[in-house]
């Protein structure tokens, strides 16, 4: 090992998580299926304090038809933060930041879709955000991975969601709202991230923030062993609806 | 290249699919040799800073606009920063007018997390007086002619037009900006971490950057690399995955070496160039 110089610049200010988890402990997580009975495929993801609901209805003829694609299929997504989700009440509507997470999402969803089975039509996915606390984008993700299947809609594989982030020089899994205002140091730095489950291949990623070639290695690693707790925790869900 | 049409025929697409399963490229470049830049500064002497990027065929115009206003409540210290792409049907037969379209709204926020997070702009140096009046910066990007790369031209236009703009004539008394007459002072910017944006795509297996539109529109997926060095080593300030493709971890390393290298070759330009803009810019002050 290289000698280091200067020690103390190596060591990061964030050393323990504001709610005292471990570095690679997520928050609490749970899901339900089948919580919209009007969806072709619903479900529930609860990740400490955020909420997501999606709900599926298709696959359905895309009108107007000249929208559609006769070649395959199309995943259409609709974030939407309700009003009330989070502290100082948002405008109902769309804005700029949930059209760009509706297009990220559908990005992230879209590979694990046998598309190509379903040409001219479109798959609708409703995303709306219950209560916000940070991760909002991921926790829709997984929430909507698993109305799909719930949807009966053909699948290669889940899709598994985690917000990873650097506290000044700490890589943690799970980022809340707390750390997410995070200052001191390098400050925070934010990196939602999408698992295919069993391929391990990124469909979503993003960043802000700053971070280092090496550290950003360590939390797309770090992401994919909280993503497999995702998708433990999806699977059984699925597994166990009767 | 063949002029952009609204639907690419599928034989062209194939074609470039194949060229670049052999890692070659119908315009002969190698997968990781950007096209020729031109850089042309004042396309407008009404805007605080503007300037022209022609990147091969693709042409991008940004102008800042400077005006005053009151800050937001959670950053009363702080001027702001508002970013927009117009994708002008002038440039292109694949775009209409209407309200901006998902692909305007994701450049202008991709190109706006990149300088905000690089913190390339000192926001409190931008406030007159806290909790009721800042300098608000609007960075105004619009296509003047597209061939691809929209994300990479707009984001090195940005930067641009920042690093040559200065402050409007400003009456502290009564308020009133005196458009039209610029004094000589820039932005607070902090060079160190300015920020430098590559996108690397993906056909089939193999990765590349600066797509034309032919292949921009063979390729599947993208990843938005926006990279600043603000002290010895560089760092990542900002990412966008975008299309339907999936990447392993590997190939989102090789993408971060590969945007790390342009980065250096970007510096070099703009550093080059916005030096040449200040000695012409001191020349015609004489």
């Amino acid at each position: 090992m290289k000698e280091r110089k200067n020690n103390m610049t190596d060591k990061s200010l964030y050393t323990k998580r504001f709610d005292g988890r471990k570095l690679d402990e997520l928050r609490p997580i749970s899901a339900k299926i089948g919580v919209v009975p009007n969806a072709d495929g619903s479900a529930l993801f609860v990740q400490g304090d955020t909420i997501a609901i999606a709900a599926v209805y298709g696959p359905k003829t895309l009108n107007p038809k000249h929208m559609q694609n006769p070649e395959k299929g199309v995943v259409r997504v609709h974030y939407n933060m309700l009003s009330f989700s989070v502290g100082e009440r948002i405008r109902p509507g769309v804005s700029r930041r949930s059209q760009e997470i509706s297009k990220v999402t559908e990005w992230a969803l879209s590979p694990v879709v046998m598309l190509e089975e379903l040409p001219g039509t479109v798959i609708d996915v409703h995303i709306n955000i219950l209560q916000a606390n940070a991760g909002t984008r991921c926790a829709g993700i997984n929430a909507a991975s698993m109305a799909l299947a719930h949807a009966g809609v053909p699948m290669k594989e889940l899709v598994s969601a985690i917000a990873m982030g650097k506290m000044d020089k700490t890589i943690v899994a799970d980022v809340d709202k707390e750390e997410e205002d995070y200052d001191d140091g390098e400050g925070a730095t934010d990196m939602p991230m999408a698992y295919l489950a069993n391929s391990g291949k990124i469909s979503l990623l993003q960043l802000d923030g700053r971070v280092q070639v090496d550290k950003f290695k360590e939390a797309i690693e770090a992401g994919r062993e909280a993503c497999k707790k995702i998708a433990e925790l999806q699977m059984k869900t699925l597994k166990e609806y009767k | 290249m063949g002029e952009p049409v609204k639907t690419i025929w599928k034989v062209t697409r194939k074609n470039v699919a194949e060229a670049m399963n052999k890692s070659e490229r119908l315009d002969g470049r190698k997968p990781f040799e950007a096209r020729p830049i031109e850089i042309t500064f004042g396309v407008s002497n009404k805007a605080e800073g503007s300037v022209k990027v022609k990147m091969g065929r693709t042409e991008v115009v940004c102008g800042i606009k400077m005006n005053t206003q009151e800050p937001y409540t959670d950053h009363e210290n702080e001027g702001t920063l508002t970013t927009s792409m117009e994708l002008l049907p002038l440039s292109s037969p694949n775009f209409e007018y209407g309200q901006p379209t998902i692909e305007a709204v994701e450049i202008g926020r991709v190109v706006d997390r990149g300088v905000r997070e690089s913190r390339f702009v000192d926001f409190e140096k931008l406030c007159i007086k806290p909790g009721e009046k800042v300098w608000g910066i609007n960075v105004d990007m619009a296509v003047l002619n597209e061939d691809g790369n929209l994300i990479d031209a707009g984001a090195l236009a940005a930067i641009l037009a920042l690093m040559t703009a200065r402050f409007p004539e400003y009456d502290e008394k009564t308020g009133v900006i005196k458009f039209g007459e610029f004094t000589d002072k820039k932005l607070p910017l902090k060079i160190e971490n300015m920020p430098l944006t590559t996108t690397c795509f993906k056909i089939g297996d193999k990765l590349f950057i600066d797509p034309t539109r032919e292949e921009e529109d063979t390729t599947e997926g993208r990843i938005t690399i926006e990279i600043t060095k603000p002290e010895k080593e560089e760092m990542i300030t900002a990412m966008q995955k975008g299309g339907d493709a999936t990447f392993t971890q590997e190939e989102v390393m090789k993408m971060v070496e590969e945007a790390v290298k342009n980065f250096k070759k970007l510096r070099t330009l703009v550093d080059e160039e916005v030096s040449k803009f200040e000695k012409s810019a001191k020349k015609s002050k004489k």
